[in-house]
Parts: structure tokens; sequence; C-alpha cells
């Protein structure tokens, strides 16, 4: 097990140099001038190249990159274009943001969607599996930027029982677990959590259905266990598969998205993005782009050791 | 119909009268008024090919079919409990404690994500409520008990991690954890290799006389049933069609069905002629002929086979077969004076 754990971290290395260079050329191969936003457009020619000398954008790829890669193994990932702020900290601060809230919705979401989905496939075809279903399909169907919208109106605008954006009077650094903050979450993480429940609920329905159906479930009835005996190893047995699908639910979330933090200005890293992108900031595009790269890499180990511990027939194959 | 008489006075298994209905349109009739006994360490062989009903019969006697599809008449007992009243606790007792089970496929019939040692404590735990560290010493107990080689090992082993034979082999450590009074075998052997048929079947054997249970073995194969029965019973349709000790059923079968499975054997076959194979198929069990079942394809049938009831000839020792001819030529042999 443990020399696993070791070959599945020493896997991580090749792909995090592979992410890591993806995420460089991406930015390179975009077209435009990343100066362009922040020189006056009739700037002398020589203050363009002056610029482009103090971001280092005049060396060739290559050593841009190698110069790139080895600031960011130490946590420096440049200034930002847009801000002149270090990039690590926006970064850092937005992901901070983005993990309340993606950590929020994956508590709904998981615990929704594997309540539903669970109690779905154990009565399959009853009336509570039709609606367990019908709730997920749903949840996976609506777009969840309209769901936000819908939200806002209804609970901000109409009742006027919950802020409709932002995260807060102190704002994205000074988080706090009050009412005061929390009530700045709470229609962003429900909306957030919808896709994860819908999906979660229709895996794990189909898992439990299909585990009932095996035969070695009349064998654990047939040697006497209780109903709550067959339960858990029907929990252990659909637990690798229900993880990995959560696993990635998880990483989605982590990444932010950029669609509902934009509709309820919530400053994660999905805002950053989108703000990265529409003011041609490189060195911001490329450090959030990277950081949640990596986020995916890890969370992909973490997932993968956990389904490994779960089920013994990964382990030695 | 007349059940089998027993040695002793007390049956461990009553079954009378039993019927197995899944709904449908239209129903299955999986059973059809089955009735048998069988006495505290016998061991009853029911044979017949796929579909006749016999895994349903097993699984009935163990509750284990969906509740809501099946209906279920006539009554089972077994050590004296009426099986099909039981409910919830009751019920999780009488199975694996009192009666237990060997599945046709053990690479199916275990859970794939528990050890061996685990499966087997968690029945001793479950039934005995018995410590972690006792149920596991039970396991191990078990498993030499069924000649697993360094059983202690093989405790840890998950079932994919053994070879057929022996999960098999723990399939039945597992369910004579309990000492249950009951073993209930659904076709052991199948869907294993020839050589390991045997030797799992010997195993049974012993395990068998060793304990003392009683056993109602689930067979196709005629060579297995009468390796290991000391009674038999032929199955057909979903109805018992003839029973008796496996010498009187192999020497003197009645039942046109009966000869023919016994004719359909490979033992004794001249290679090169063609097997004396029982022809046609069985009928589908939702839409059943008057009468016998078997008269569509049976060489002898007459008029009087499609109506019901078909009498039955019954000889000593608990022998009968429900058949037109055998009646009526036991009637012939009787008005001309018994030999």
């Amino acid at each position: 097990m443990i020399s696993f754990i070791l070959r599945r971290i020493l896997y991580t290395v090749p792909i995090m140099l592979g992410v890591s260079l993806v995420c460089f050329a991406l930015v390179h191969i975009s077209p435009g001038d990343p100066l362009v936003s922040i020189l006056p457009p009739d700037a002398s020619v020589e203050l363009q190249q002056q610029m482009m000398a103090i971001y280092g954008f005049d060396r060739s790829y290559p050593e841009q990159f190698l110069r790139w890669l080895g600031r960011a193994v130490q946590g420096d990932l440049g200034n930002s274009i847009a801000t002149g702020r270090p990039v690590a900290s926006e970064v850092f601060n937005a992901v901070g943001n983005t993990l309340i809230l993606a950590v929020t919705a994956t508590i709904i979401g998981f615990t929704l969607g594997g309540l539903f989905g669970f109690v779905a496939g154990y009565f399959r075809d009853s009336w509570i599996d039709k609606l367990a279903t019908a709730i997920s399909v749903i949840g996976v169907s609506v777009p969840h930027y309209w769901l936000g919208m819908v939200m806002v109106i209804i609970f901000s605008v109409e009742l006027r029982w919950l802020p409709a954006t932002g995260a807060g009077p102190g704002g994205s650094s000074q988080w706090i677990w009050d009412w005061e903050h929390m009530q700045y979450l709470i229609l962003p993480a429900i909306t957030m959590s919808v896709i994860p429940m819908g999906i979660v609920a229709r895996t794990v329905r189909a898992l439990v259905a299909d585990i009932l159906q095996q035969e070695f479930v009349s064998g654990l009835r047939a040697k006497g266990l209780l109903d709550r005996g067959v339960l858990a190893h029907v929990i252990k047995n659909a637990a690798p598969t229900a993880l990995a699908v959560m696993g990635l639910q998880l990483g989605y979330l982590l990444g932010g998205s950029i669609l509902i933090e934009t509709v309820f200005s919530w400053p994660g890293t999905g805002f950053l993005l989108g703000q990265a992108i529409f003011q041609r900031d490189l060195p911001l595009l490329q450090g959030t782009i990277l950081v949640l790269a990596m986020f995916f890499v890890i969370l992909n180990l973490l997932v993968d050791v956990a389904q490994t511990s779960l089920d013994p027939r990964l382990q030695r194959g | 119909m007349t059940p089998l008489p027993s040695q002793s006075d007390t049956p461990l298994v009553r079954v009378h009268d039993l019927s197995v209905r899944f709904a449908g349109t239209p129903p299955v009739h999986a059973v059809n008024n089955v009735s048998f006994d069988l006495a505290p360490g016998e061991v009853l062989g029911i044979l017949g090919e796929s579909g006749s009903g016999k895994s349903v019969t097993l699984k009935t006697l163990l509750r284990l079919l969906p509740e809501r599809k099946t209906r279920i008449t006539g009554t089972i007992e077994v050590d004296g409990q009426d099986v099909l009243s039981l409910q919830g606790r009751a019920l999780a007792d009488h199975r694996g404690g009192v009666a237990s089970m060997i599945f046709q496929d053990p690479s199916l019939a275990l859970d794939p994500v528990y050890t061996i040692g685990q499966q087997i404590a968690e029945t001793v735990i479950r039934h005995e409520g018995a410590s972690k560290t006792d149920a596991m010493a039970r396991a191990l107990e078990m498993l030499e008990l069924v000649r697993i080689p360094s059983a202690r090992r093989r405790l840890d082993n998950y079932p994919h991690e053994m070879s057929g034979g022996m999960r098999q082999r723990a399939m039945i450590a597992l369910a004579l954890a309990c000492r249950p009074k009951l073993l209930l075998a659904d076709e052991p052997t199948t869907a294993l290799d020839a050589t390991v048929q045997i030797q799992i079947l010997l195993l049974l054997r012993d395990l068998q006389q060793e304990l003392g249970m009683g056993v109602i073995f689930v067979t196709h194969d005629i060579g297995v049933a009468v390796e290991v029965s000391d009674r038999l019973a032929v199955m057909y349709a979903g109805s018992f069609v003839e029973t008796g000790s496996v010498r009187d059923v192999i020497r003197d079968a009645r039942h046109p069905y009966s000869k023919g499975l016994l004719a359909a054997n490979l033992v004794g076959a001249v290679p090169g002629t063609r097997l004396d194979a029982v022809p046609g198929a069985p009928p589908a069990l939702s839409a059943l002929p008057e009468g016998c079942s078997f008269a569509p394809r049976c060489a002898h049938a007459e008029a009087a086979c499609s109506a019901s009831p078909i009498p039955v000839w019954t000889g000593g020792d608990g022998r009968w077969a429900r058949c037109v001819q055998a009646s009526r030529a036991e009637a012939m042999a009787g008005a001309g004076g018994r030999s």
C-alpha cells in the first residue's frame, strides 16, 4: 500500500510538469499583445520595449518558461499586470473564498445526492425512486447561472431575506463563520450544489440498484444478516465508485464556477479567472490556471489512494 | 400426494403442498404442489434440468425470493418452525442459523470487498453474539475444517485472490460456521472444473457424515446426485415426478422422465452412437399443460395423460411416481399376482 502511494505520488510529477507547460503555452498561443491593456494607445516603441523587458516577454519561450517555472516553484507567480499586486496573493485570497463556497456546496450536494441516490436505488421503481430521480434530473439539467438569477430574484429582490451579491462586510480577505457573512454564502452555495447533487444522486442510484441485483446480496441475507448489516455491505461496495465521482465533482467545484461567482460577485477563483481573461492579465491568468490545475492533480491523487484502500481488487492490480 | 416417510418420527424438514408463483402476465408457476420430508442427517438430492424449479424450491426454504413478486402457498416446517410465518429478526435467525445455503457460483455469492475471514466472522457474530476475536478464531477453525491449506493466511484473502475450488470451500465454511441443522446446496459443483467438482463432493459428503446435518442437494447431474444423496427426487416443470431411495430410482425408474434422464447419461454410452437425449424442451412455466406436464415430450403419452389428476404409483420405502402408465403397470401386476 505504501509503495503504491509513493509510486502514485511520483506519477504526479510528470503530470504537473505537463500541466504547467500547457498553462504557460496556452497564454502565449492566444492572440494579442499582453501589454496592450496597460499601455496607453499612443505609447512609444521605446516604452513598449521597456515594459516587455520588465515582464520578461522579450526573452525566448523556453527561457521564459524555465524562469516562470523556477519562480512558480518558489511561490512567486509574478505580478498582475492590471493591479501590479503579486499574483500569488491574489490567487491565494481567491482560492480561500472558493474553498469556502465549494466545500459548503460539496457538503450540501454530496449529502443530499448520496441520500437521494441511495434511497432511490434501494427502493427502485417505487414512487420515492421516481421523485428522487426527477429531482436529480432537474438538478443536472437546469442551467445554474439561470437558477442563481432566479434565486436572487426570489430571495433577495422579492422576499428580501438574503443579500444578492458579494462575500460580506469583511470582503474577500477576512471571512468569519458568523451569520453576517454566512448569509452571503447561502444562495451561491445552494446554486452551486445542485449539479453535483444531481450527478452524485444518479451515480449512487445506479450503483446501489446494481449491487442489490448481485448474488452476493442473496448470500448476505442467506447467512442471516439483518437489513442494516446488508446495508453496510452495499455501502462499502458502492463507496469506491461513488468516491471517484465525488472527487471529480469536488475538483470542478474547487476550480470555482465563473458563472456562479460572476452572478453572485463572489470573489473566488472563477471570478478572478473571468477578470483576468477580460483584462488580458496574462500573469494572473497563468497563475490562477496553474494553481487550479495543481488542485485537480492532488485531488485525483487523494481519490486514487482512497479508492484503492477501499477496494481490495484495485490494490494488487 | 404421498410425502416421503422418514426414518425418525420428527422430520427436520416438512414441506407440504408447496407452490410458488411469480407475479407477471401471465404468472409463472415455478413450483407446483411439492411435498416432502427430510429426516435429520438425511441427504435428499433434487434432480432436474434448468428451469425445473429446483433452485426456487431451495430458495423458498430460506425465503430468499423477492417478497413483492412472489406468492408462496403450502407449508414449510424446518426444525419445528413454520418458515413461511417468520418475520424480521426471527427470519434472519433461521437463515444461517438453522438452515444455510451454498450457492452455485462462489465468485458471485461472496462479497468481493470483504475478506473471507470477515465474512465468516460476521455470521458468527450475528448468530452467536461472539466477540470479534472469538469469531475470527471460529473462522479459522472452519477454514481448517474444509481443508483449506495455510488457512490462517487465507483468512485475510479476498474472494478474488482464491481459486474457484478454494472459494467454494470458503463458501462451505461460511455456510457451516454456525452449525446449521440443514444445509441447502444449490448446484455447488456446477461452476467448478471436473477434478475440483469431485473434491468438493467428497468434502461435502465427509462433512455431512461428520456433522450429521440434513442436506438438500440440488443438481442437474445424475452422477453428482447419486454420489451424495440417500434419496432422490426427480423434478420436472415445478413438480416432483418421482422419489425414492437412490438405489431404487437408479435401478428401477418408473417415470418416463426419470428413465430418460438415466438414459441420457454418458456413463456406459457406446462411442459413435447417438445418446438417448430426452426429446423436446420443458414447457413454459407460465403455460403448463393440463394433466402430466411431461406428456408432450413423452414417447408413451396417451389420452389419459392430459387429464388431472394424474394417478400416483406407490412402492415400498417411500417410493412413488406420478405417471398414468406406472400406476397401470402396477395394477396389472397386482391383478396377476405379485412376484
